[in-house]
């Protein structure tokens, strides 16, 4: 059967690919466009480290088949920092360690971002809640809560 | 090499067509959450994959003369994030926004869960005390279904070949009218029911004046308990109302042994949660918010 071909728009950058059907948005990704950033660990939607933002709504890129990405807008973790210039919440994971192997981390990050956005003051319950679907087998989640709450407090305090 | 087709339809007309042609192969693709975890597994294998996100009536809300039609794939976020819904229907909403985490919220939709058809579904039991209408189109066009009499039993719903769900119609409140909806997991997050109740009430003053109780995980399909509604009706919500209520719920439980709970937990239980249900919604009609645990 002949290839699909999708025109979509991947961290502000147009982008073509071609896929089957069958093959996810997390599979083009990572196979076609070399954006291996997003990382498989299920598959089946439960650990959150393919999370991606398609049109600004966070979804796990594994779930999501990959001609729907026709005329939508992916953000991925590549487009997270500017250049050489770490995100607020990139940062804090490196200084705060919350992260050791690292397979989960982009997923956490971009979860957290997408927190940030809709909820600028989350309380501790907020964040556990909302990153309850990204885990994670080493650090443990105390750190990454108190990173994502120490980024919440200063961009509060520089957006003054 | 692919023996999948992708196709979206613009139109219901196009993903009926579009389902008739696939001659039972055909699966209806919303939010995909429960679709493609049974394709990676071979649970499903479909021939023709029919995306109906482009439909604006499949993926919107709206309101006619105080009712509610929810688009059959419109993301659950997306429904949470509706303040008027949430205000009429919060038992509703917050069945539909328990299902799976953050990330599946983004995509997973109220009518992929009722077609999913598993008798744990947490939107399906607020539903059925909602009153709910399934709004179905086929080939021989279209028909309402009550959702309690939709699902047929686990995985299985009673759509004819070629039919799909368009939309589902919440009736008109009257006034002094709230609903909940409670279940049991043995965790705080991410997981499948034991127990699942829904329950919307109407008052004047503190006199239940109308209820529907929709009960999930311990039938082939969830039940709509006319029994239990029937002890509320008429009480304030007293003990003895309350008692004879969950009674009802318990004697109506048929269900299973599992990992997740017993068959004598589950029956206790479904009682259990009907008490508290009712006294949520009860608390809304008087203005008393109850929420979870995510941002609004």
């Amino acid at each position: 059967m002949a290839k699909i071909h999708v025109n979509t728009t991947i961290n502000g950058a147009p982008t073509e690919f071609l896929c089957d059907a069958n093959q996810t948005l997390l599979d083009v990704l990572r196979d076609t466009l070399g954006l291996t950033g997003s990382k498989e660990g299920c598959g089946s939607g439960d650990c959150g480290a393919c999370s991606v933002m398609v049109n600004g709504r966070l979804v796990c890129s594994c779930l999501v088949l990959a001609p729907e990405a026709e005329g939508v807008k992916v953000e991925t973790i590549e487009g997270m920092a500017h250049g050489d210039k770490l995100h607020p919440l990139q940062k804090k994971f490196v200084e705060m360690a919350a992260l050791q192997c690292g397979i989960c981390t982009p997923g956490f990050l971009i979860a957290s971002k997408a927190l940030l956005e809709k909820t600028p003051n989350p309380t501790e319950t907020e964040v556990r809640y909302w990153l309850a679907g990204n885990l994670c087998r080493c650090t443990g989640y105390d750190k990454i809560v108190s990173a994502v709450l120490d980024v919440a407090a200063e961009m509060r305090e520089s957006a003054r | 090499m692919s023996e999948i087709e992708y196709k979206v339809a613009k139109t219901v007309a196009e993903a009926v067509k579009a389902m008739v042609a696939a001659k039972g192969r055909g699966y209806i693709l919303a939010g995909g959450t429960d679709l493609l975890v049974q394709m990676k597994s071979g649970a499903r294998t479909p021939g023709v994959i029919v995306d109906v996100k482009k439909i604006p009536e499949m993926v919107s809300v709206t309101e006619k003369n105080g009712s509610f039609t929810i688009g059959a794939a419109a993301p659950a976020a997306v429904l949470g994030e509706n303040k008027k819904l949430r205000k009429a229907w919060p038992g509703v909403i917050e069945a539909i926004n328990l299902i799976g985490s953050t990330q599946v919220q983004g995509r997973a939709s109220a009518g992929g869960n009722l077609c999913n058809a598993s008798p744990a579904a947490d939107s399906v039991p607020a539903l059925v005390a909602a009153g709910c209408i399934v709004n179905v189109a086929g080939p021989k066009g279209k028909r309402a279904v009550p959702v309690e009499k939709f699902c047929a039993g686990p995985g299985k719903t009673t759509l004819k070949p070629g039919e799909i769900v368009v939309s589902l119609t919440l009736p008109k409140r009257p006034k002094g009218s709230s609903d909940a909806y409670l279940r049991l997991i043995p965790r705080t997050e991410m997981d499948i029911a034991v127990v699942g109740v829904g329950v919307s009430l109407t008052m004047k003053g503190d006199t239940v004046t109308d209820a529907r109780v929709g009960l999930g995980a311990v039938a082939p399909t969830v039940l709509l308990v006319d029994k239990a509604a029937k002890a509320l009706i008429g009480s304030k919500l007293d003990d003895a109302a309350l008692s004879a209520a969950a009674d009802a719920c318990s004697a109506a439980c048929r269900p299973i042994d599992d990992k997740r709970g017993t068959i004598k937990y589950r029956t206790k239980i479904a009682g259990v949660l009907l008490k508290r249900s009712a006294m949520i919604a009860r608390d809304r009609i008087n203005g008393i918010e109850h929420r979870g645990h995510r941002p609004a």
